[in-house]
């Protein structure tokens, strides 16, 4: 079959033009100045500037909207997932799929038409006798917007690894006389570990990331470290600056997601090794990236 | 959790879910262009988006370049796990390690290491940059959609097939691509769907007034939003249910 190994000629030639040079593009960039002399002055611009606090409070706001998707996504993954029904499941998911069909910018927007002083939901407000909520153009526009867009995405991992569980684990954890609060926390949630890893994942990339959810609903309030990657490119022509920017973001988030990675795997290794040595496989489901990668 | 409440829940967040899709829907049969107050039902917004050239060219282009780099990605990506499957097992763990940077990496830094690229070679930005741009991230996804078709295959398969005589690429026309067929097939599906809901990367590597439904979308936004774009998003939506109604009876009957 050795022939076909040329097949994926165009493909690696492709994938090291687009990947990786590209990447190291962003790179060079990051360390040269204007005129292609090496420099780290970006990098001592950012660490000294007012860009290092956008960058806490990008996380601060990420781990927000992570936090309140899993909050809200587990309970919901559960629940669907313990259903009996099959045809329950796969109603209760394809709802939440659907919704992503449609132009996630223009679902965005329309949430000013909700959020808005005059708007939806102040009416609603009025009609039972509450005063106006303002959140529009506040931080807390953007989490709603966060939440909003990428609570699927949490949802949808922890639902293939709860609905792949061993059901006669579960019934093993009550025959040996654990309780249903007993029986979730010692087994249940242990197992879904991997789903709630990747959940988290999901979330907190795009969220951390994002320039167009703090444009639209964050008016001019709320400025990200996506956006100022963005006006670096696009308004102020720095694009030193910006593939800088861009790097301590890449550096950042492969840090974390390493360590996160590693830490819940163990975990999840030890736990499962525990409690049943040929169930391994459960913990370790193909978490399918394409299923859940929509937007 | 009694089934009441587990219903009440459901409902909640399902409530939540669709909010934003009930009232664009709603608002584009409105009279007047206020947003969050209703005058009258009309399909004005209908009559006029069909004579909106602006809207109507990015509709054109978001689906022109959807359609070229599904093809083009379908193609480079699977023969590329084709070769990949074949490859000793460092070099293929190395370019998968490549394969996952896009998936992983978000958006804005794809989009950034794009533009830089293309300024490099010096690229003019436009709809070519575009559809490069789009063939690009979704590669990955159609290689990752074929590889597990071509690991279930046994390896018996095609060496069988050699045995009774086939060329090389009888092989592949005949035995591989029809086995990895449905890998083929949810990638290219991936791929477009993707493409058409992308905004970052079209948003930082387009030019020269090529526009996508998002990036007007978003321009649009800054400028306060025109209620055509409500109505353009209810047809894609009813289109897409209905499809997928098609789609559903369709398998249904096949059963």
């Amino acid at each position: 079959m050795k022939h076909f190994k040329n097949l994926s000629a165009p493909y690696v030639v492709w994938a090291l033009i687009f990947i990786v040079v590209s990447l190291f593009m962003v790179i060079f960039y990051a360390f040269t100045g204007e005129t292609g002399q090496f420099t780290t002055q970006h990098f001592v611009r950012f660490f000294s500037g007012s860009t290092l606090g956008t960058l806490f409070q990008s996380l601060k706001i990420a781990l927000i909207s992570t936090v309140i998707c899993l909050i809200i996504g587990y309970p919901l993954a559960y629940i669907i997932a313990m259903s009996t029904s099959g045809r329950y499941r796969a109603t209760a998911i394809m709802l939440i799929v659907i919704p992503m069909w449609m132009n996630f910018l223009l679902r965005t927007y329309a949430w000013v038409t909700i959020l808005s002083k005059n708007g939806i939901l102040n009416s609603l407000l009025r009609m039972v006798g509450l005063g106006p909520l303002d959140i529009l153009y506040t931080d807390w526009a953007v989490v709603l917007g966060m939440v909003y867009n990428f609570l699927p995405f949490m949802i949808l991992p922890i639902y293939t690894v709860l609905e792949k569980m061993d059901q006669g684990l579960i019934e093993a954890a009550a025959d040996l006389g654990c309780n249903k609060v007993l029986t979730f926390v010692k087994v249940i949630f242990p197992l879904s570990l991997p789903g709630v890893v990747s959940g988290v994942a999901m979330v907190f990339i795009p969220a951390i990331s994002t320039f167009e959810i703090t444009a639209l609903l964050g008016g001019n309030k709320t400025n990200l470290i996506g956006n100022v990657i963005e006006q670096q490119f696009t308004v102020t022509g720095d694009w030193h600056y910006g593939s800088a920017i861009s790097v301590v973001l890449m550096l950042f988030l492969l840090v974390s997601l390493f360590f996160t990675d590693r830490e819940e795997r163990d975990k999840v290794h030890a736990s499962a090794s525990d409690m049943v040595d040929t169930h391994q496989d459960v913990a370790f489901p193909e978490t399918n990236q394409q299923e859940v990668h929509y937007d | 959790m009694t089934k009441f409440w587990k219903r009440t829940y459901l409902t909640v967040i399902y409530a939540f879910l669709y909010a934003p899709i009930v009232v664009l829907i709603v608002f584009s049969f409105n009279e007047g262009k206020t947003r969050g107050s209703w005058d009258n039902f009309s399909l004005i917004w209908y009559q006029l988006l069909i004579e909106d050239a602006e809207i109507l060219s990015a509709v054109k282009n978001t689906f022109f370049v959807a359609a070229v780099s599904t093809v083009v990605s379908t193609i480079i990506g699977s023969l590329g796990a084709i070769g990949i499957s074949q490859y000793r097992k460092n070099l293929r763990n190395a370019l998968l390690a490549v394969n996952q940077i896009p998936v992983m990496n978000p958006d804005i830094v794809i989009a950034v290491g794009l533009m830089v690229l293309y300024r490099s070679l010096g690229l003019d930005f436009g709809r070519l940059s575009l559809i490069l741009s789009h063939i690009a991230f979704t590669v990955p996804y159609v290689v990752l959609s074929v590889l597990p078709k071509l690991k279930q295959m046994p390896q018996t398969l095609p060496e069988a097939a050699m045995d009774l005589g086939a060329t090389p690429a009888q092989i592949l026309w005949k035995v591989i691509i029809p086995y990895i067929k449905p890998g083929i097939f949810s990638g290219a599906l991936m791929a477009f769907t993707l493409s058409v809901d992308d905004f970052v990367v079209s948003f930082f590597t387009t030019g020269h007034g090529v526009e996508t439904i998002s990036t007007l979308v978003f321009s649009m936004a800054r400028r306060g939003i025109n209620p055509e774009i409500n109505a353009l998003s209810a047809l894609i939506f009813g289109t897409m249910l209905l499809l997928m109604l098609i789609m559903n009876l369709r398998t249904k009957s096949a059963e």
